[in-house]
């Protein structure tokens, strides 16, 4: 018996995402050179928000994890940015950016202690409620607390500085955003791909039969928790500054379910498609508003429906085959053979 | 076979009961199975096999009883810890990962022995290389490492869940019917595959096909209703009076 698996999904074809990545790379690289000063500001809270989707992609997409707290470890880390800057005036990038990426580890350690790490593995129900309810609670006790600024948050945030010279938000902050989504995407694309993130993907596809390997999934899922807990910090302390503001809103559930749009719109579990569902849904919302100034999120709503029902690979579905998107984590195995033995070595078996 | 070899136990249950509501599915079972031996595991549908095996994995947890392996009292141990003690289990339904690569699927398994650190640093994947490919041999799959393992043949995915819980080199090796929706070509290659691993781990197998299980085990007992009706050598566990009975009152 053959099977009738149709051979560009049974054997590794050309791919395609790293295709997507450098002409990505390339287009950010030179855009500063084409347009205006308000579009450089989108693009950079693009980068932002795509670091925040980063976040999302890695705990949904690769760990199995349904997490709607991701705005919390990003809102947290914006907070205790902008305090630092408002009560003590530290504003050097090299103290602020790697407390932002601390405050949002501790944060998602601490809830990773209480929704996931356990004897037993959670449920995602019990997951994704105990997220959302962390990141509610935080979001009204910041409203109701006026240290912290209450219902307004913290206005008027100084600029970051290097070594003595501000960091206005324009090319300058474009620049250093992109650099920092470059590199803790490279660092999420080795991670992912390394024999850790195999042992994720069997996580996302079979949690109870992991266990019988031996592997402790909860641990699994904790580190992974963690680390995405850091990169949604990172972004957090990075858009604090960028927008010169922090409120409450950017620690809710708002904002943790936006970015569950963002990354199934753009395709989970493929890292670059929450970069792309960003840069899409915040075009399609800045011209829809132009377009029908008050029904627009209904037309957005309906978009984006729309691919969730008909296309669950989300955008980068289109153009990535699910094997690519899996990917391989074994060692390079010799080059593909040709059809003619494929085909002996298939009736061999057979 | 060396009788000193043969009569060390490996594992052991003592009165194991599994109560669902008002259904007893085990009423104190007493198993032991020994070092290096095929142990079969049959009764007609409901009897409690599967129960009982899936207690033994941490599948389900017993409501009474003790389970011990290798000295070790496991009866509430997770599966984890129960793998990582040296049992492996596969699953009546085959559950392999049909998005990942065939090698992917055994690199999977091996690698479980691996610390989390190693694995973030890929560092094993080189060494275990060899590894795998002797598995894939093992059990004819080394032709198809890059393909999906969902692209295979139901019994290849069968044999290629034997080998990746036989990848780890357990001690005591659960498997539950193997054979299931196999062609008889299929069984006879399945116990062709099984016969040499007898050397390196002890087999506690449930299955339907009696024909299967007589040809590859040395010890049987046999289950009816959640109680053991016998227990011994196959040769004379198959022709006992009690088992015939047993079969035909339910037949």
């Amino acid at each position: 018996m053959t099977p009738t698996t149709p051979a560009s999904t049974s054997k590794p074809g050309r791919r395609v995402i790293p295709w997507i990545e450098g002409v990505l790379l390339v287009l950010f690289l030179l855009l500063p050179l084409a347009i205006d000063d308000f579009w450089v500001l989108f693009v950079t809270r693009v980068f932002i928000l795509g670091l925040l989707a980063l976040s999302f992609d890695l705990v949904w997409g690769y760990a199995g994890i349904l997490s709607f707290g991701q705005a919390l470890f990003f809102g947290v880390a914006g907070y205790c940015c902008a305090l630092l800057a408002t009560k003590a005036g530290i504003t050097s990038i090299l103290l602020l950016l790697p407390v932002a990426a601390l405050a949002g580890l501790v944060v998602s350690v601490a809830l990773a202690f209480l929704v996931i790490l356990g004897k037993r593995v959670p449920t995602s129900v019990f997951v994704a409620l105990g997220t959302l309810a962390g990141s509610y609670v935080v979001e009204r006790l910041a409203r109701g607390w006026s240290y912290v600024g209450g219902q307004n948050g913290i206005p008027s945030l100084p600029r970051m500085t290097v070594f003595g010279h501000e960091i206005a938000e324009g090319p300058v902050f474009y620049y250093l955003s992109l650099s920092i989504l470059a590199l803790v995407y490279v660092g999420l694309r080795w991670l992912t791909r390394s024999q850790f993130g195999l042992v994720l993907a069997g996580i996302r596809d079979q949690e109870a039969r992991i266990a019988f390997f031996g592997y402790h999934v909860q641990n699994y899922k904790g580190v992974v928790f963690a680390i995405a807990g850091l990169v949604a910090g990172l972004s957090g302390g990075l858009y604090a500054f960028h927008e010169g503001y922090v409120g409450p809103g950017q620690l809710g559930p708002v904002l943790s379910t936006q970015v569950v749009l963002y990354v199934l719109f753009g395709g989970v579990g493929t890292l670059i498609g929450g970069i792309v569902g960003v840069a899409m849904i915040d075009l399609f919302s800045f011209y829809l508003s132009q377009l029908w100034e008050t029904g627009w999120p209904i037309a957005l709503g309906l978009l984006l429906l729309i691919v969730v029902m008909f296309k669950p690979t989300g955008l980068i579905g289109f153009l990535v085959t699910s094997r690519e998107r899996v990917g391989s984590f074994g060692r390079r195995t010799p080059k593909p053979k040709n059809d003619r033995e494929v085909a002996a070595a298939v009736n061999e078996v057979t | 076979m060396n009788a000193s070899a043969a009569s060390a136990s490996i594992l052991e249950a003592r009165g194991v009961r599994k109560i669902y509501a008002t259904l007893t599915a085990l009423d104190g079972v007493d198993l032991t199975v020994t070092e290096r031996s095929f142990h079969g595991l049959i009764g007609p549908n409901g009897s409690g096999k599967s129960t009982l095996l899936k207690s033994i994995a941490g599948a389900e947890t017993p409501s009474g009883g003790t389970i011990t392996f290798l000295g070790n009292d496991i009866t509430s141990a997770t599966p984890a810890e129960r793998s990582r003690a040296g049992m492996s289990l596969k699953f009546q339904i085959t559950s392999i990962l049909p998005a990942l690569s065939v090698y992917d699927n055994v690199l999977l398994a091996v690698q479980a022995q691996d610390t989390m650190t190693a694995l973030l640093l890929s560092r094993t994947r080189g060494p275990l290389h060899a590894r795998i490919m002797d598995m894939l041999a093992q059990f004819r799959l080394d032709g198809r490492a890059d393909e999906l393992a969902g692209a295979l043949s139901h019994g290849q995915q069968q044999w290629l869940e034997i080998a990746m819980a036989l990848a780890r080199e357990p001690r005591l090796l659960l498997l539950d019917e193997p054979t299931a929706g196999m062609s008889p070509q299929e069984r006879r290659a399945t116990g062709d595959l099984l016969a040499p691993i007898k050397d390196r781990c002890s087999l506690l197998i449930v299955e339907h096909d009696l024909d299967f299980i007589r040809d590859i085990c040395d010890t049987l007992t046999v289950l009816d209703q959640g109680q053991i009706v016998d227990s011994g050598p196959t040769r004379i566990v198959q022709n006992s009076e009690k088992v015939k009975e047993a079969y035909l009152s339910h037949a």
